[in-house]
């Protein structure tokens, strides 16, 4: 495997309205180092739904980023709750958001299901009082 | 469409980004969830929306959009003017209620997008 480019984002849980800072700095990155627009829209959104995700469900969390000449991957991590059914949790429209995130335009239980579609390969981690681990990874020129 | 066509046909104010009024735009969408808009959005560049939050224009950033329209009358924050500044993005604003609006861009020639 070929070194990767490593870059660490953390995620404030406190503030909704400063949610997505990451995912914004992400994007900068990704677009200085030349990546193609399509791959760097999939990981934007991606990241930026994981991020929305750790500020409503888990307090925040921490994102890792290794970017590989052939991939970018993803791990976020957090110390929230963690997801009970994760089956259950990927349908699209399930959701345990409540009204108030709802008011704020999410919590339509897309979040995971579009991380997933947006993605190539993801994996979810996650022990019940502990938090949840996700591992998504994108493949450059695919 | 040019943004400022988009502007006069909804009688729009323009709250930032009047130096981009001049891009074409080919699709747009209108929604209040934005993780609809996150799920089904694909080339579309403009948004209309009647929600008011800075996730909103972070939202328009992730999907590469370039002019967010509020509509009802909806006016964004200072801070959501000037994240949009920041990103490029034009913000307009406009009386209408989101169906008329909707229709009245779409009636003018601006589709949805191919799903």
């Amino acid at each position: 495997m070929s070194e990767s480019l490593n870059f660490h984002y953390d995620v404030d849980g406190e503030n909704f309205v400063s949610a997505g800072q990451a995912s914004v700095e992400l994007k900068k990155m990704l677009r200085r180092l030349g990546l193609p627009p399509d791959t760097i829209r999939r990981l934007s959104i991606a990241m930026y739904e994981g991020e929305i995700n750790m500020v409503i469900h888990a307090g925040g969390g921490a994102a890792d980023v290794e970017v590989y000449e052939d991939k970018v991957v993803i791990r976020l991590v957090d110390h929230g709750p963690g997801i009970a059914d994760v089956e259950l949790a990927m349908q699209e429209g399930y959701s345990t958001a409540t009204d108030s995130v709802r008011s704020l335009g999410f919590g339509a239980g897309m979040g995971l299901p579009n991380m997933k579609r947006y993605t190539d390969e993801m994996s979810i981690d996650s022990v019940v009082g502990e938090g949840t681990t996700i591992t998504m990874t994108v493949y450059i020129n695919q | 469409m040019k943004i400022s066509k988009i502007r006069d046909l909804l009688e729009a104010d323009v709250l930032c980004g009047e130096e981009l009024l001049d891009r074409d735009v080919h699709a747009a969408c209108g929604s209040d969830m934005m993780s609809d808009v996150l799920a089904y959005v694909k080339d579309q560049a403009v948004l209309l929306t009647g929600l008011v939050n800075s996730q909103v224009i972070r939202t328009a950033e992730m999907m590469d959009m370039v002019c967010v329209v509020f509509v009802r009358s909806k006016r964004p924050t200072p801070e959501m003017i000037e994240i949009a500044k920041e990103s490029g993005i034009v913000l307009l604003a406009c009386a209408k209620r989101m169906y008329e609006a909707c229709g009245t861009l779409y009636t003018n020639g601006l589709n949805g997008a191919k799903v």
